[in-house]
């Protein structure tokens, strides 16, 4: 249940920076934060109450005992593309910066309304 | 006032469809339809000891591919979006570098940075990790290289050459299945060996090795176009 509440927190968090905040760095900070909540939420849905990793690392262990694995398969790949989109997202704030100058989303001309 | 109009329907949406996932399911409770299949066939069928491996590369491996793609595609993005519309011609002047205990402190740790992501990435079917985490513990090596030495840089040839062959790697072991043994794409055709070692799971391993090398490839090219964009002077403005 902890874990429901921490990824939802940290969703919210990224909401807030996303509309809240002026600042298109602190903006990435936000998408990154729902992104790490997404996928925590994800691995928790998959959770079992008392379950194992899904590893058949020792004897004992059997498929009755373990979590789900397909959510975590799928956040396994979402971690990483997630990194690689925030640094793409990162060199899109580099050209704006370069173009205007400046990072308030206010001074943009495009992006405001 | 549209904005905030705009913003209160947004939120509502969501907190609405929060509540809607919390009524459907609880923590905790089993609520498992194609994972059991996975877990009552995983040794039979692919002989991998870690599940979700078996799922990402075996049952799953061709949405693994495209999400290797969709990476690829990234760090492409990066490049493009830094030489083809910004300045051209940039070059890396000598910096000041970082004090001697940086320098040397990163020289010695580096190798066993590498030896760590190798290790992630062989084990990916036996244990947690696999080639997107070793890649990633690689690649985080090379930007401590980066941070104690700004002037340098990379062999970008090389590393796309690394990139392309892990690349071909996977789409050829897949194709391989398709046509000579199997009737599937990244049909499993070598022997499946014992459960816990290190040469058991068929192909999964070397797919895994070629993600991990393509992976580790693509985030130190993210990086070095990232530190190009720091310390690059020069060119026409």
């Amino acid at each position: 249940m902890i874990y429901y509440v921490g990824a939802f927190l940290l969703i919210g968090i990224g909401l807030y920076a996303i509309i809240i905040k002026k600042n298109l760095i602190k903006i990435l900070i936000g998408l990154d934060l729902i992104a790490s909540g997404t996928n925590l939420l994800i691995v928790s849905i998959g959770y079992v109450n008392g379950g194992t990793a899904p590893i058949f690392s020792r004897a004992g262990i059997t498929a009755k005992m373990m979590v789900d694995p397909v959510p975590q398969a799928l956040t396994l790949t979402a971690i990483v593309i997630g990194a690689s989109e925030l640094a793409l997202a990162a060199a899109f704030v580099v050209l704006l910066y370069r173009h205007y100058g400046t990072l308030d989303i206010k001074k943009i001309r495009s992006l405001k309304w | 006032m549209i904005r905030k109009i705009t913003y209160a329907i947004f939120l509502g949406i969501i907190i609405t469809a929060l509540v809607l996932f919390f009524a459907a399911f609880p923590f905790g409770k089993n609520k498992m339809a194609v994972g059991n299949y996975y877990l009552k066939n995983d040794i039979k069928q692919t002989g991998a000891a870690n599940v979700v491996t078996a799922v990402t590369l075996d049952y799953r491996g061709f949405d693994t591919l495209g999400e290797v793609s969709v990476l690829f595609a990234a760090a492409a993005g990066v490049a493009i979006l830094f030489y083809v519309l910004g300045e051209d011609k940039k070059k890396r002047e000598k910096q000041v570098y970082p004090n001697f205990i940086v320098r040397v402190g990163s020289r010695i740790i580096f190798p066993f940075i590498l030896l760590f992501g190798s290790y992630i990435f062989i084990h990916g079917h036996l244990t947690p990790g696999g080639g997107f985490q070793g890649g990633a513990i690689i690649a985080s090596g090379f930007l401590l290289l980066y941070l104690a030495y700004p002037g340098e840089s990379v062999n970008r040839k090389r590393l796309s050459v690394v990139e392309g062959l892990a690349g071909l790697t996977f789409v050829g072991l897949g194709l391989w299945g398709l046509f000579t043994q199997g009737n599937s794409f990244l049909f499993n055709f070598l022997p499946k060996g014992q459960l816990n070692m290190i040469f058991s799971a068929g192909i999964l391993p070397i797919i895994y090795i070629a993600i991990g090398f393509k992976v580790a490839s693509e985030f130190a090219g993210i990086v070095d176009d990232m530190m190009c964009e720091a310390v690059c002077r020069g060119g026409e403005k």
